[in-house]
């Protein structure tokens, strides 16, 4: 179906986006043109202000706004600044704010070390985190890189180049998740559940 | 290939790719059918069954359906999920490698029960012992043979002359050693010791254990290393990625010795 340029352009433009197809896409921009002019106004301008007024935060990389630098976490004063939780995306911060158990400060790395995709320690947040831990009084880094192979390499290289400044250096604790099955936990998982078991 | 709907195979994850939200794409090397790649459906959810035992550098026994752009991993039991080997950053780092370098050269259901075999063991390896180059050398070289690149090292592949314990060349366009009188027509012919000859002679013809019981100083490795990766090189016409970054631990390792 050839369909008018500004609706081809959005159809192109939904397509790029993950987990959306060329259908759905369709059925996106189509969507939109029903809607009144101010709902796709809105959209717009959601999207301009994503680009234009987002910026990462020049302490711990964390998304910021650009009229709120350092962002509204580090600015924070009632929160621990001698604990930086390193995370590999912005995104992970959520998850640990919503714990409300932390009360420290974070670092995002922005990646994770893959060494087959030529992805190392440089193309990551690294050197500005370890300039950080030379020029503040920070007493613990807890690394909270995803337990998998690559969030281990990237923590246990982190715990390389942290260890010479001789912070204490702490990673989240792994085991099994609540409402998960023995059965079917997998032998790394079930033996640190076992190492790390607490006294009940 | 077996072309019942649903089928049993051991698997060591060679590479995982995230495909959506929840599921993953597994690279995964068989001995039946190969290198594969399965999706893994859910595996990112926290509960999920598959989890951990579909993490890369774990050999699982896999129940796998037929599906239509990829098999899709049903149940996934862990053989051995190499647990020494992931937490030390340096054997990760070489066990990365090793299947980095399988997924390089392999292709899709191209079965290579040997090289499974071998694969397994260089794993088991890294678990056991910290002479980590050894089993790195000896994985290549063998590698190498189950592939069809094994290089020649007992007579010049030029003139077909044996070879006469002086400094030799490696040729890695011809793919094995040159004589000193052949390497002057070579372009960048590689100077191999007598010494890195013996070895190299060795650890093609002997099982692992023979292997290990020689004692190699470092410089020896490093030119042993060096023509091996060089040779892998010029086999792919690339550089291999986790080989650079096994590289950079090397040479931050040196560093800090010397600090």
């Amino acid at each position: 179906m050839v369909s008018c340029e500004p609706i081809a352009r959005l159809v192109e433009a939904f397509n790029k986006l993950p987990g959306i197809g060329p259908k759905s896409a369709q059925r996106l921009a189509y969507y939109l043109l029903r809607r009144p002019d101010e709902e796709a106004k809105a959209l717009a301008d959601a999207l301009i202000s994503l680009k234009e007024k987002i910026s990462l935060c020049s302490v711990c990389f964390n998304i910021t706004t650009i009229d709120c630098d350092p962002c509204h976490i580090c600015q924070d004063k009632e929160r621990d600044h001698s604990r930086i939780c390193v995370v590999e995306r912005p995104s992970d911060i959520l998850p640990l704010e919503r714990t409300g158990k932390y009360k420290g400060v974070y670092h995002v790395l922005h990646g994770v070390v893959k060494p087959a995709q030529g992805i190392g320690p440089e193309d990551l947040k690294t050197k500005e985190l370890l300039s950080r831990l030379k020029n503040n009084s920070v007493t613990e880094v807890i690394l909270a890189t995803n337990p998998n192979l690559e969030g281990e390499t990237t923590a246990m290289y982190l715990r390389r180049i942290i260890l010479p400044l001789g912070i204490h250096i702490t990673r989240l604790a792994r085991g099994l998740p609540f409402g998960a099955d023995l059965e079917y936990a997998d032998d790394m998982t079930l033996g640190q559940a076992l190492e790390s078991r607490q006294e009940f | 290939m077996s072309t019942a709907r649903n089928y049993q195979t051991q698997a060591v994850i060679i590479k995982q790719i995230k495909f959506s939200e929840v599921d993953k794409i597994l690279i995964i090397y068989t001995p039946e059918f190969g290198k594969l790649k399965a999706i893994a459906k859910g595996a990112y959810r926290p509960k999920s069954k598959l989890g951990g035992n579909v993490e890369p550098l774990t050999h699982s026994l896999m129940m796998l359906a037929r599906g239509r752009n990829f098999d899709i991993v049903t149940q996934s039991q862990t053989i051995d999920g190499f647990t020494t080997l992931k937490n030390d950053l340096w054997h990760t780092s070489c066990g990365l490698y090793i299947v980095d370098l399988i997924d390089s050269f392999t292709v899709e259901n191209d079965k290579n029960p040997p090289l499974f075999n071998l694969l397994i063991d260089a794993l088991h390896h890294l678990c056991q012992t910290d002479d980590s180059e050894t089993i790195l050398r000896y994985f290549e070289l063998h590698f190498l043979h189950h592939l069809g690149y094994q290089p020649q090292l007992h007579q010049c592949v030029a003139c077909n002359s044996p070879l006469i314990p002086v400094v030799n060349f490696f040729s890695f366009s011809q793919g094995g050693v040159l004589c000193p009188n052949c390497s002057n027509k070579e372009a960048a012919p590689y100077p191999l010791s007598v010494d890195a000859l013996k070895i190299l002679r060795l650890w093609q013809n002997s099982d692992y254990a023979t292997a290990r019981r020689v004692k190699i100083k470092p410089k020896l490795s490093s030119q042993l290393r060096q023509v091996m990766q060089n040779y892998i090189n010029h086999l792919l016409q690339r550089e291999v990625k986790s080989m650079i970054w096994l590289q950079k631990l090397r040479e931050s390792a040196e560093a800090e010795i010397h600090r």
